[in-house]
């Protein structure tokens, strides 16, 4: 494969301006992986400031009302900060201080990626400021303050659609601006070379301690791997560690308010192959090139494009994309909550929804393994608004 | 492989020892018919090349005034292929270089081939992407070789050695020296550093380079050609555009070209 491509999907498409800056993020990045000293590091932070392993858990009452295939949830929403946008933000955050820059930036959607990069900023000693669109931030406003009282500059990014990809947009010219003294912590596996790959290494803890968990609990691998996919990076983490081994995995993208309507951010069932905010890569896409609005009850998944190994590992037939609604994602948060006092969050709602519809196909001897990229606190306010009620 | 048409206009100043002026508008801001005539208006004033801006819903090499004037056109219904056809009109009225900037998903939603062939139909002279760096552009350079299209490509202050060779031998017609690390339309930094890197890149190369990024007034644009081979403005001008006065927009481009030399 051609460097920095899966497949046809990836490469560099970015202003001349910062080519330099990703070449050297790149060698930074090749070196840190066989660093032992940053390797050591980095473990010790994940076991001691992050909390890993997070707990592979059967989620037995859950499963038992499907009747069908045991459910086991990768508790991603106990890691420090609610979610997994840890795991990369502070392996970042350690690349950037290798790197020698005072300052880091990056988008934010659901506010997960904020807080964590906000995290990581805090712990290593670096100034961080954090853009995000003023939509988001209505519907976020627990995480805005929390990125506020982690001492960030919340900037918000009132031009397009306000939301997510917008907040890219202004995260790439801030770069462009001041890309001798700043990394932008890119929050997941998308956007030019190395980021997809990058952003990947830094999530596969998560598919690596779930390999481990569940030969210990069951003896072997699960039969599925089920994860909501935005820019795809818990699901990437997720994937990664299993992608040689015969287990099915499942991807699922936000239906919005159902394919039909237009209103989604389903890119594989209404996008097509483009280049967007430095890749190639599927994308919701009018026949003039320009970006498509989305629509999705989760700020994290309400984003038009996706992480080009996505897109390869489709066309590959490795891994099967479906997508999960609005009401679908909404009803499997409450079904959870009530059912084993666990309130995840709206975008890991998505792939909670496709275990509903799966598992009761499925004989009881199988096992599914969801991946809870984070916890819903963040979404209760949210979730109050759509069901009418004023907190 | 033939020489472009934007060669030789830097051929024939270089020979009467002028600089470029080289000014920006948005296709379709406020309209097509309006572009028309700025078009005419900035012969007429002493521009050498036109850059025609096409409206991208993402332009993330963009500031704000260019971004909003992006957002007008979009509205009035303007696309890539719009663009060309605006171009193929001009045709019939004038012969000034005209250069597309655009942003390279609607090239590619395009078909690259389709788009070389119908811009060089229609009577376009160059093409700038600034999102697509020379490393990624090995087909579009290809297709732009056979025809008399000049495929124009950006350097900047961060650029390495490495970096000034690739751009360099990928780029036909001028190289685009972006005057800072930024956006379209911000401050420009008069230091003496765009000297130096333009000098670096005189060390490689013979062919013409044009600074643009950030030149707004008739002061700075003098500055710039001084060490440099021709002047871009785009922000200043979208700005006068929206201000919509046709009096104060002639004046402002008498300034700027008076001022380039």
């Amino acid at each position: 494969m051609t460097k920095g491509y899966f497949g046809q999907y990836g490469g560099r498409f970015v202003p001349e301006t910062l080519m330099p800056a990703l070449m050297e993020l790149e060698d930074a990045y090749l070196k840190s992986k066989k660093d032992k000293d940053f390797q050591k590091e980095l473990a010790h932070l994940q076991r001691t400031y992050i909390g890993r392993p997070t707990a592979l858990y059967y989620a037995k009452r859950f499963s038992e009302l499907l009747r069908g295939a045991k459910v086991y949830l990768k508790r991603e929403d106990l890691a420090h900060t609610g979610a997994h946008k840890i795991n990369n933000a502070l392996g970042q955050a350690l690349l950037a201080k290798r790197l020698g820059k005072k300052r880091v930036i990056a988008e934010t959607g659901a506010g997960q990626h904020g807080v964590a990069t906000a995290t990581g900023a805090a712990l290593v000693g670096l100034d961080c400021d954090v853009y995000m669109g003023t939509e988001d931030m209505k519907r976020q406003s627990l995480n805005v303050f929390r990125m506020r009282l982690l001492g960030v500059r919340v900037i918000e990014v009132s031009v397009g659609s306000k939301t997510l990809k917008d907040a890219i947009n202004e995260s790439l010219r801030d770069w462009t601006t001041n890309v001798r003294t700043t990394h932008y912590v890119l929050g997941t596996v998308f956007g030019p070379h190395p980021f997809p790959s990058m952003v990947r290494d830094f999530q596969s803890v998560i598919g690596k301690e779930a390999r481990k968990q569940i030969l210990g609990a069951e003896g072997r691998l699960p039969d599925y791997l089920i994860a909501c996919v935005g820019g795809g990076s818990n699901a990437m983490g997720l994937f990664h560690e299993f992608l040689d081994d015969a287990v099915e995995m499942i991807g699922v993208e936000a239906g919005g308010k159902g394919i039909e309507t237009g209103e989604h951010a389903a890119r594989f069932a209404g996008g097509s192959i483009g280049v967007f905010q430095g890749c190639k890569t599927y994308l919701l896409q009018d026949d003039d090139g320009n970006v498509l609005g989305t629509h999705s009850v989760s700020a994290g998944l309400d984003y038009a494009s996706i992480g080009p190994q996505h897109p390869y590992l489709k066309d590959t037939g490795r891994v099967k994309y479906t997508y999960a609604t609005d009401d679908e994602a909404l009803a499997a948060f409450e079904l959870l909550s009530r059912k084993e006092g666990i309130i995840p969050a709206l975008e890991s709602a998505h792939a909670l929804a496709e275990a509903i519809k799966l598992a009761p196909k499925l004989s009881g001897d199988k096992i599914i393994i969801v991946n809870l990229s984070g916890r819903g606190d963040k979404d209760v306010q949210h979730v109050a608004g759509i069901k009418g009620i004023e907190l | 492989m033939k020489e472009s048409k934007i060669t030789k206009v830097f051929e024939s100043l270089r020979s009467q020892n002028k600089k470029a002026f080289i000014p920006y508008i948005m296709a379709g801001d406020p309209s097509i018919e309006k572009t028309k005539e700025l078009v005419i208006t900035l012969e007429e004033c002493g521009a050498d090349i036109v850059e025609l801006g096409v409206p991208f819903t993402d332009p993330l090499a963009d500031g704000p005034t260019i971004q909003r004037a992006s957002e007008r056109a979009l509205k009035n219904g303007v696309t890539l292929k719009s663009v060309i056809s605006l171009v193929r009109d001009l045709r019939t009225r004038t012969k000034i270089p005209l250069v597309l900037m655009t942003y390279y998903n609607p090239v590619f939603k395009y078909g690259e081939e389709r788009f070389v062939n119908d811009a060089k139909d229609a009577g376009v002279d160059g093409v700038i992407i600034p999102d697509l760096p020379p490393d990624e552009a090995s087909s579009f350079i290809r297709l732009t070789k056979k025809s008399d299209i000049a495929s124009i490509f950006l350097l900047a202050p961060t650029s390495t050695e490495d970096r000034i060779k690739i751009v360099v031998k990928a780029s036909r017609g001028f190289i685009y020296y972006v005057s800072m690390t930024g956006i379209t339309g911000s401050q420009l930094l008069l230091d003496g550093s765009i000297e130096k890197s333009i000098n670096n890149i005189r060390r490689i190369t013979d062919k013409s380079i044009a600074v643009g990024f950030g030149v707004s007034t008739p002061e700075e644009a003098e500055a710039v050609s001084r060490i440099s081979d021709g002047v871009i403005v785009g922000s200043a001008i979208v700005k006068k555009v929206q201000e919509n006065s046709d009096e104060g927009i002639r004046d402002f481009l008498l300034k700027l070209r008076e001022a380039i030399k």
